[in-house]
């Protein structure tokens, strides 16, 4: 690869451990998150991917003895998101998150967008009407909505409600956004949207996604790591690791050769 | 290459019964050569039509592996060795179909020969010796394909430059024939057709040889001159 090919880092895992008590989840995951790039986590159930994930925006802190150890370095600024110094709140709003089932708050579909916005302190009724606007027509849900923004969330469709969730998350401007199988819930036409959807997001957001579906995995992003109990066994170009990946155990679970 | 078994026994079906159907391919194009070499030596053109017949069913292997890929494809959306396999597959086949055009091709040129009343062996020249090796080169591609052995494969990459330099050996000869006495033309662009030909069948256990290598190691060696070696 040559030298001018290589984004810039967005985030960087470095000697990352994670317990849950005393079950050790992550194991020394070193991992670096590419600006403006899709990387993807895949690998079985109980591999760590959601845990790793849900460590980037610390999640993990709302349960009592869950422990971090290492880092994660965030850029420009390189702040290590897991220091005790550095407020979750914080950095939840630099990094968004978007859950497997769609989980709109149960309000209208415009307040499910301004609600981080109030969080943050924006009253501004003109500021906020641009900004949900804004949001929703980045979670291409725009068109669909217009008309009816003081309807309640929880009576769109469940790719419309995940698309919703996308534009909640948009709204607080985020760096990097989260995926947690987003689409698993979905049929195969939403499925197709959200896809889409983070082709064109990644624009202008990093975005980390795990996924079941290895094929979602080699259609929408650009670099993947293969993860399996709770370690990191390989990380590298999409292409590369599903033609021809380095490590066996990689290449047994890409090809369905184990569960 | 991965030999471990896949968690859908149907999927190593498909994949196993996809190469056992290349093998029987190339079992045909095999004799196909072999059949058209010995009616070259001997006159005996009787075999030609068996020959042309066999193309046929080569023919419609061809389509029929080529369908099971695409069914593979859109039902397995392999990845990995898995996916090497089936793409290498893909064109191994067409490489093994025109290995069977070009027998015919020998198979008809031959008959032209005999039937004009002449011998080729009276020229003196190589083109038995020739085909002989082209004939070891395609049974070893092959059984680097069946044995995914890249050791085996190479040897092949490397052989076919050798049946390169003894085709253009042949054409020399065969020019001066023709300048010498310009009787023996008709016969001789039979001979030059057949020496083509068998010149082509090297080059497709070649490229057999490449996409064994391919499946195997991921390595694309096609027109980089580095397939011969490590």
């Amino acid at each position: 690869m040559q030298i001018h090919d290589q984004p810039s880092l967005k985030a960087e895992a470095r000697n990352l451990n994670f317990y849950y008590g005393e079950a050790k989840a992550l194991k020394n995951i070193n991992m670096p998150i590419y600006d403006k790039k899709v990387t993807a986590l895949i690998g079985p159930s109980g591999c760590g991917k959601s845990t790793y994930l849900r460590s980037f925006n610390r999640m993990h802190d709302l349960y009592p003895g869950n422990r971090y150890e290492g880092e994660i370095r965030f850029f420009p600024d390189n702040t290590n998101l897991l220091s005790p110094d550095v407020d979750p709140i914080e950095v939840r709003m630099r990094i968004g998150m978007v859950f497997q089932k769609p989980n709109p708050f149960p309000k209208t579909i415009f307040e499910n967008v301004a609600y981080g916005l109030r969080v943050r302190g924006e009253n501004n009724k003109r500021a906020l009407d641009d900004k949900v606007e804004q949001a929703l027509r980045g979670a291409a849900i725009w068109d669909e909505v217009k008309d009816r923004l003081q309807d309640l969330a929880p009576n769109l469709s469940g790719g419309q409600q995940q698309r919703l969730c996308i534009a909640r998350a948009l709204a607080t401007d985020p760096e990097l956004l989260l995926f947690d199988e987003p689409t698993s819930a979905l049929d195969p036409i939403a499925t197709g949207a959200i896809e889409e959807l983070v082709h064109e997001l990644k624009k202008r957001v990093t975005i980390l996604i795990v996924t079941h579906n290895m094929q979602q995995a080699a259609r929408v992003s650009d670099y993947t790591a293969y993860m399996y109990l709770g370690e990191m066994i390989e990380f590298g170009k999409t292409d590369e690791i599903f033609i021809k990946p380095q490590d066996k155990r990689t290449e047994d679970y890409i090809t369905g050769r184990m569960g | 290459m991965n030999e471990s078994q896949h968690l859908s026994s149907q999927f190593d079906e498909d994949l196993s019964r996809l190469r056992t159907h290349v093998l029987q391919m190339g079992g045909m194009v095999e004799t196909q050569i072999s059949a058209a070499v010995v009616a070259y030596a001997t006159g005996e053109i009787g075999s030609v039509k068996s020959i042309v017949d066999t193309d046929h069913k080569v023919n419609e292997l061809e389509k029929a592996i080529d369908d099971d890929c695409a069914h593979i494809i859109a039902k397995r959306q392999p990845t990995a060795s898995d996916l090497r396999l089936v793409l290498g597959i893909s064109k191994i086949v067409t490489d093994l179909e025109r290995t069977g055009d070009e027998a015919k091709k020998i198979a008809k040129g031959v008959r032209r020969i005999y039937e004009n009343g002449h011998v080729p062996s009276q020229f003196g020249i190589g083109v038995r010796h020739l085909a002989e090796a082209a004939i070891v080169m395609v049974r070893q591609a092959l059984d680097a394909f069946a044995r995914l052995d890249t050791e085996q494969a190479r040897a092949v990459i490397r052989a076919d430059s050798e049946v390169d330099t003894e085709f253009k050996s042949i054409i020399r000869q065969l020019i001066t024939h023709m300048m010498e006495d310009p009787r023996t033309i008709t016969t001789s662009i039979d001979i030059i057709t057949i020496a083509r030909a068998v010149e082509r069948i090297g080059d497709h256990a070649k490229n057999v040889s490449e996409q064994v290598i391919y499946i195997v190691e991921g390595r694309d060696v096609r027109h980089t001159g580095k397939g011969s070696s490590k």
